[in-house]
């Protein structure tokens, strides 16, 4: 029983950073129907800068998580402007293959400057190396920090979006892009904040990766892109609430697996359910199904 | 008799006997050396695969990023065959074996996950694919798990990779020329008006599927009999892509695009391995370029014909029928 109080706590852990990554490619998805291939690499991104401060600049974690969230917001949006925004009219194949090609751009970039070894975080100190029993559960200061950083920005995600103008109009965008052109809502704007904030979030989880497993590489962004993507299409594609939940479960599903069953089959369990979900509601936990029409 | 030379399967033909015997001259001449010789390999082997997923994504619409997972099973299959039985009709019976099972897995994969569409296929079919690539991770006692299976057999040569590469292409056009491939196109350009028509799109899309399968298992076994050695990180998601991007750039409907880009790509390739470091950088900014600039790939949905040849040397031919 401890174990698994256990192995669920790490699960949450997990799963907080695979929400973050997914709430970036729900977000753009519900907006302009694209899989974001290049925001696992903004993650990566996210964890070097994040590693950048606090080696060099000798800056708290604080610090160094707000200036990652502002690079990554940049480097977002900038990757908006120069490779989809001219693709905004041309077919979703067209747009999906230079996600990819902006993705390996990031990715052997960032390997020709930093160097394609392993680079591993400082360890952390003080309050922040504090652990935790609660009855034979151990609980680290770097989970607490997690899961309360994630929750943090995911209350401040649904206060931009439900009560502010700039998430009305992504709303709006994200229904029905041409009614809300005719409405007068600037739609390239609302396209580049949903990267801008997308982008703040996967930078983020990519700081907090880089606290809880020490090291980081140019090429860690490729499988926990794809699972955290898998969480966003579980809990419903383009709904924010679904890929919070699609990241917890799948966390927790991942954590479970390695725990009690074989740790080399958790990928493969992640894509099983992915493929099953797909199969049995397509639309996700909490989608409705659309009906076609001619 | 007169007319015989202007029948298109007649030229095609005495092109390929060309393109074979050409070849074969320049290897027997040690012009194409060992070296270039994998390179060819590898050409005619990324052709089979991006003629065969452009069955499914150029001309089907089905856009599928587990292409790699059917090689991976036409590539173990066949060098188990072979590390058993190591004679030449081992070697073709482990090039059919691999093909067969990609094929049925095709098959039973496609007919769930074929009632996708678009991106949620794409990323299904990803998921497959990493689910075949962990199982043979974790297959240890059958394939070595990842340290891959060594010392295969070396049966492919020229002669060979000719008769498979050529063959696929042959089959795959001449499907396409069928009622079944204008189906799969119909699909493709409407699925709703195709269905209202009376064609079974389910069918036809699983054909289509299946039959990429096949291919994508001939050229894993290819690979496997090339280059003696397979692992499975050979065949993870960046190889799909790189499948994929062959037949983008070729222009997706286009089978001699595909060839074309199969074989300008692979060329870049070998020309930037000596720059190494930024040879993924280069690659993926021309892969962006091409997409912002020329979407639709180098050939769009043309195809060479052999009318574009009677075209241009009608340009510099005197005129008949004035001398």
């Amino acid at each position: 029983m401890e174990q698994l109080l256990q192995q669920i706590i790490n699960g949450i852990s997990l799963g907080s950073i695979y929400a973050l990554i997914a709430l970036g490619y729900t977000m753009v998805y519900g907006i302009i129907k694209l899989i974001n291939f290049a925001h696992s690499d903004v993650y990566m991104l996210g964890a070097y800068i994040g590693y950048f401060c606090m080696t060099k600049l000798n800056l708290g974690f604080l610090p160094s998580l707000i200036i990652a969230m502002i690079l990554c917001t940049l480097v977002g949006v900038t990757i908006e402007k120069v490779a989809y925004k001219p693709l905004r009219n041309s077919t979703r194949i067209a747009v999906l293959i230079t996600a990819i090609g902006v993705s390996l751009f990031i990715e052997y970039v960032t390997m020709a400057i930093a160097g394609p070894n392993v680079r591993s975080y400082p360890p952390m100190t003080g309050i922040l190396a504090k652990n935790f029993d609660l009855g034979g559960i151990n609980v680290t200061m770097q989970q607490l920090i997690i899961l309360g950083t994630t929750i943090v920005l995911m209350i401040l995600l649904q206060f931009i979006v439900k009560k502010t103008r700039i998430g009305k109009a992504m709303r709006a965008v994200s229904l029905d892009q041409d009614a809300a052109m005719l409405m007068g809502i600037n739609v390239n704007t609302t396209i580049s904040f949903t990267f801008a904030l997308g982008s703040a979030l996967a930078g983020a989880a990519g700081i907090l990766v880089g606290i809880y497993y020490n090291s980081i590489n140019p090429l860690m962004g490729m499988l926990p892109g794809l699972k955290a993507f898998v969480a966003a299409v579980f809990g419903g594609i383009g709904i924010i609430p679904g890929a919070m939940i699609g990241g917890y479960f799948i966390g927790i599903i991942e954590v479970l697996v390695s725990g009690y069953g074989n740790s080399m089959y958790r990928d493969g369990v992640v894509f099983a359910i992915l493929i099953l979900v797909l199969i049995i509601k397509p639309a996700g936990l909490l989608g409705k199904n659309i009906r076609e029409k001619v | 008799m007169k007319g015989i030379l202007e029948k298109n399967w007649v030229k095609g033909l005495i092109s390929l006997i060309l393109t074979f015997g050409i070849v074969q001259v320049l290897i027997s001449t040690n012009i194409i050396n060992d070296y270039l010789q994998s390179t060819l390999a590898t050409i005619c082997i990324n052709i089979i695969l991006a003629v065969s997923l452009n069955l499914i994504t150029g001309f089907t619409g089905q856009f599928s990023l587990g292409h790699a997972g059917f090689m991976s099973i036409g590539a173990y299959v066949c060098a188990l065959i072979t590390l058993n039985n190591r004679t030449i009709p081992g070697f073709i019976l482990g090039v059919f074996a691999g093909a067969i099972v990609a094929a049925i897995v095709g098959f039973l994969v496609g007919l769930p996950t074929l009632r996708l569409k678009g991106d949620y296929l794409a990323i299904a079919t990803l998921g497959m694919a990493e689910i075949i690539r962990i199982i043979f991770t974790n297959l240890d006692s059958i394939t070595n798990g990842p340290a891959g299976l060594q010392d295969i057999p070396q049966f492919t040569n020229w002669p060979w990779l000719f008769l498979y590469t050529a063959g696929t292409i042959i089959i795959i056009s001449n499907f396409i020329r069928s009622s079944h491939g204008r189906a799969c196109i119909s699909i493709r350009e409407d699925e709703i008006a195709s269905e209202a028509m009376g064609i079974n799109s389910t069918k036809n899309k699983v054909t289509a599927f299946t039959i990429g399968a096949f291919f994508a298992g001939i050229a894993g076994a290819l690979y496997a009999s090339t280059f003696n050695f397979i692992n499975p990180k050979i065949f993870d998601f960046s190889k799909s892509i790189n499948i994929l991007v062959i037949v983008v750039l070729g222009g997706l409907g286009s089978i001699s695009g595909s060839v074309i880009a199969a074989i300008v790509l692979e060329i870049i390739n070998t020309y930037l391995q000596s720059f190494a470091d930024i040879q993924m950088i280069l690659y993926s900014l021309l892969l962006v370029i091409i997409m912002i600039f020329r979407p639709q790939g180098l050939m769009g949905s043309k195809e060479i014909s052999f009318s574009v040849f009677g075209k241009l040397s009608s340009l510099f031919a005197p005129k008949k029928g004035r001398v």
